[in-house]
């Protein structure tokens, strides 16, 4: 690794004193930040410490109330993402900022000023995407292609911008291992030809690989600046949280495996939407006492399974098994009842109802499981409250006020407490789909501690994740999903991560296929 | 007898294809404006009115292409401004327009008007049966065709197009890479607003040369229903229109022949097969859902 000379005379970006402010919250205050010509910088912080406020900034799309930015040594004003793109400031969004109706050309020629004649762009844009091994076909429609090609066309879009800086934000949440890999050799390329990237990551260990100076904000403060490749993830995590970071294990405990508790035998279902995916012939016993977790890239058919043994989307009955009866045309309700629970992916909106307070959102899914919270058709309030108490010190729910509006509270918080509410219950089956999505350090190793100890007490857990490094972390038996089909839930012991992004690309529909 | 029923069938498609045009734009952008029935009716009153008053059949045409503007502005700044419902607000706004050209109009009830006057295109109009039924015809019938050719060259063809299309599928996308959603989107309106201004003046000037209150008789409807039937796109808008111009006017010749049918069923007519149409464009869900603008009526306010 190139040892970065940050005396000043490489520096392409200077950020002094940037302030912004939403209302009561100091989002960033008086950041400095540096970024020198082909360096790697990973900007490192929880959920809520301002990253993402600080590039918006960088990139024209919020306005800082105080504070400068200097490019190439002169004092600039980036009024809006247009102007970012002059100075050669690219973006490559989390959430994509693709139009899914439009294809790759249309998408491309959106971000570029002048595109030009739409069939000497598409050349173009074949040639740099061949070049940078990112290959695209300009023709095909955003909707049709799966996530890693998304992320491609937004990379080529800003290769095709001859960026000086290019600002990624949680590039590698979407892609198997071997498109990582891929990416990083991409991203590494471009700083030997002089780029800036500026790399915002939760990924721990990639930041080390591959960054060259990181930056920690905690609080919308610079708190340590540090060079990634003399630091562990672990102390990396740390300076992160402002304290040691608690080590969730799976293999200290030996689980005792019992009964089968959730049992799919042959689940299969047509897609209901053009945009959604079938499952085909998915088979798996969950057994007491063991974690599963489901991997697999976003859009496989997660969303679909989850659906299918929530009772969200009714199946055959043989085809959902809880604790041996069959339950596929049951609704939720009863399969709550039969000590099932579920945690759906989207915690606002699905999970809970934004404008709902929580002791509210909690007689929502455990007004029928015994918890006495409604009798003679009235909802108790005292019960609901006495249970939001519970929940909220179990699980270190923070809040502003007493039982506030589920929207009010942070990504993180609002997890613990939909998760909480679930585990509180001790349930017999246990369904969870992203556990710790977005979700700092410190609040994901609490809610996996709290998974696996609920498998340990005889429960069966059902981790759906597209988190690697969370599914090596917490699983007994790993299986991926991949276009519907599932692989075999092999031990966590014999995979590899090589061997789930094989199944990832394919390898699971193969061996669907077969079985 | 076969010319003369083209004609009526181009007369009576003209105002729902200006109106439908106008309105594919405006949701190709996102926005869901119901409101087309009240801004037409208003083009109908106002170019009636000022045709009369000034005798110039151009100037009223001109007035209710500005009606139907000021109209759609004021829903405009209350859907894309203050972020009003835009369900909500498109159903005042036709109710609105109603109320309102009733009391405009009611001076004007009984009182003969304006004839707009054919337009015989040099050397084509003398082509044998083409000629006659397409280039005799009056300015706002070429208009509705120049309307279709733009627009669609337009949205598919051309950077504004592109925008347009971009910010009714994606405006958190849009607002990220830069493009300013709520002025583009205010634009796609008002151009909404002008066709449903001008379709409402062919009703008053060209189609029945008179007011009559309520005159547009749920076209406006007709015309919101045309662009879902076309699932947003602008030739097959001009299918649907002169389909149904076709079917309303099977009604008026089939009265004539004298066939045993209640008249009513037949006046009926058009909307039955508006409900019948959607009912099996739905049927196709892939086609439609892969060509409905994705941020079709969903209110949008940038983080700044």
């Amino acid at each position: 690794m190139v040892q970065q000379d940050r005396s000043g005379k490489d520096t392409l970006l200077d950020a002094r004193g940037l302030t912004k402010r939403f209302g009561d919250i100091l989002a960033n205050d008086r950041v400095d930040l540096i970024i020198n010509k082909g360096e790697i910088h990973a900007l490192l912080g929880e959920n809520g410490a301002g990253k993402s406020t600080l590039v918006k900034m960088f990139y024209g799309s919020l306005e800082p109330d105080a504070g400068e930015i200097h490019w190439d040594g002169a004092k600039v004003n980036i009024g809006n993402p247009a102007a970012a793109r002059e100075l050669g400031i690219g973006m490559v969004f989390q959430h994509f900022s693709l139009f899914e109706a439009l294809n790759v050309v249309e998408n491309i020629a959106l971000a570029l000023p002048n595109p030009g004649n739409m069939t000497d762009l598409a050349n173009r844009i074949e040639t740099v995407s061949r070049d940078y091994g990112l290959p695209l076909n300009p023709t095909d429609i955003v909707a049709d292609l799966p996530v890693g090609i998304r992320q491609r066309i937004e990379i080529v879009r800003c290769l095709l911008q001859e960026p000086r800086l290019i600002i990624m934000d949680e590039p590698t949440s979407v892609l198997t291992p071997q498109e990582a890999d891929q990416l990083f050799l991409t991203l590494q390329r471009l700083a030997q030809e002089g780029c800036a990237v500026l790399y915002i990551s939760h990924r721990l260990e990639e930041v080390q690989r591959i960054c060259h100076h990181a930056t920690i904000l905690r609080h919308g403060q610079v708190v340590r600046e540090c060079d990634p490749t003399k630091e562990t993830p672990a102390s990396l995590a740390s300076m992160m949280v402002g304290a040691d970071v608690a080590s969730v294990s799976a293999s200290e405990q030996k689980p005792e495996i019992g009964e089968i508790r959730l049992g799919l035998k042959n689940l299969s279902a047509k897609a209901a939407t053009p945009f959604a995916t079938a499952l085909n012939n998915i088979s798996m016993d969950l057994r007491a006492g063991e974690v599963v977790a489901v991997a697999g890239v976003a859009g496989n058919g997660q969303g679909e399974l989850f659906d299918a043994i929530s009772g969200e989307m009714r199946v055959s009955p043989e085809m959902v098994q809880i604790d041996g009866i069959p339950s596929g045309t049951r609704n939720i309700t009863w399969r709550r009842r039969q000590g099932a629970a579920f945690v759906p992916e989207e915690r606002l909106g699905h999970g809970a109802v934004p404008g709902m307070k929580l002791s509210q959102n909690i007689v929502l899914t455990r007004h029928s499981t015994g918890d006495k919270l409604v009798g003679a058709g009235f909802v108790s309030d005292a019960q609901a409250g006495l249970m939001e108490q519970r929940i909220k010190q179990t699980f270190d729910v923070r809040m502003s006020h007493d039982d506030p509006e589920a929207r009010s509270l942070s990504g993180g918080n609002l997890q613990k407490f939909v998760v909480g509410r679930e585990l509180d219950r001790k349930p017999g089956v246990l369904v969870v789909n992203q556990p710790t999505w977005g979700v700092d350090a410190g609040a994901a190793a609490l809610i996996r501690q709290a998974l696996i100890d609920l498998a340990r007490s005889g429960s069966a857990v059902l981790v759906i994740s597209q988190d690697l490094d969370e599914i090596f972390e917490i699983a007994d038996r790993i299986a991926v999903i991949s276009r519907g089909y599932l692989s075999v839930a092999e031990p966590a012991a014999d995979m590899t991560r090589e061997r789930v992004g094989l199944l990832m690309a394919g390898g699971a529909e193969t061996q669907g296929e077969v079985a | 007898m076969f010319e003369a029923v083209l004609l009526t069938v181009i007369t009576a498609a003209t105002p729902l294809l200006i109106a439908a045009i106008g309105e594919l734009v405006v949701e190709r952008s996102g926005v869901l404006n119901l409101g087309v029935e009240g801004m037409m009716i208003m083009g109908a009153v106002i170019g009636f009115a000022i045709a009369n008053q000034t005798g110039s059949g151009t100037l009223g045409v001109v007035a209710a292409i500005v009606a139907g503007m000021a109209m759609s502005a004021l829903f405009g700044f209350l859907v894309l401004v203050l972020v009003t419902n835009q369900v909500a607000t498109g159903l005042a706004l036709t109710i609105l327009g109603i109320g309102l050209s009733g009391m405009i109009g009611e001076a004007y009830i009984g009182v003969p008007g304006l004839d707009l006057p054919q337009l015989y295109i040099p050397g084509l109009s003398e082509i044998p049966f083409i000629g006659p039924v397409f280039f005799q015809q009056d300015a706002i019938v070429y208009m509705s065709f120049a309307l279709v050719a733009i627009v669609a060259y337009g949205l598919f063809r051309t950077r504004v197009g592109l925008v347009l299309r971009a910010v009714g599928d994606n405006h958190g996308s849009a607002h990220a890479l830069g493009y300013s959603v709520i002025k583009i989107r205010f634009a796609a309106v008002l151009f909404g607003g002008a066709c449903a201004g001008l379709a409402g003046a062919y009703m008053s000037l060209a189609y029945t040369p008179q007011w009559v209150e309520n005159m547009t008789a749920g076209r406006g409807w007709i015309a919101l229903a045309l662009v879902v039937f076309s699932s947003w796109l602008p030739l097959r808008v001009v299918v649907g229109a002169y389909l149904f111009g076709a079917v309303s006017v099977l009604n008026l010749h089939a009265q004539a022949v004298e066939l045993d049918i209640p008249s009513q069923l037949l006046s009926s007519l058009p909307y039955l097969a508006t409900i019948l149409v959607l009912v099996l464009i739905s049927a196709n869900r892939r086609l439609t859902l892969v060509n409905t603008p994705a941020c079709l009526g969903k209110p949008f306010v940038p983080d700044r």
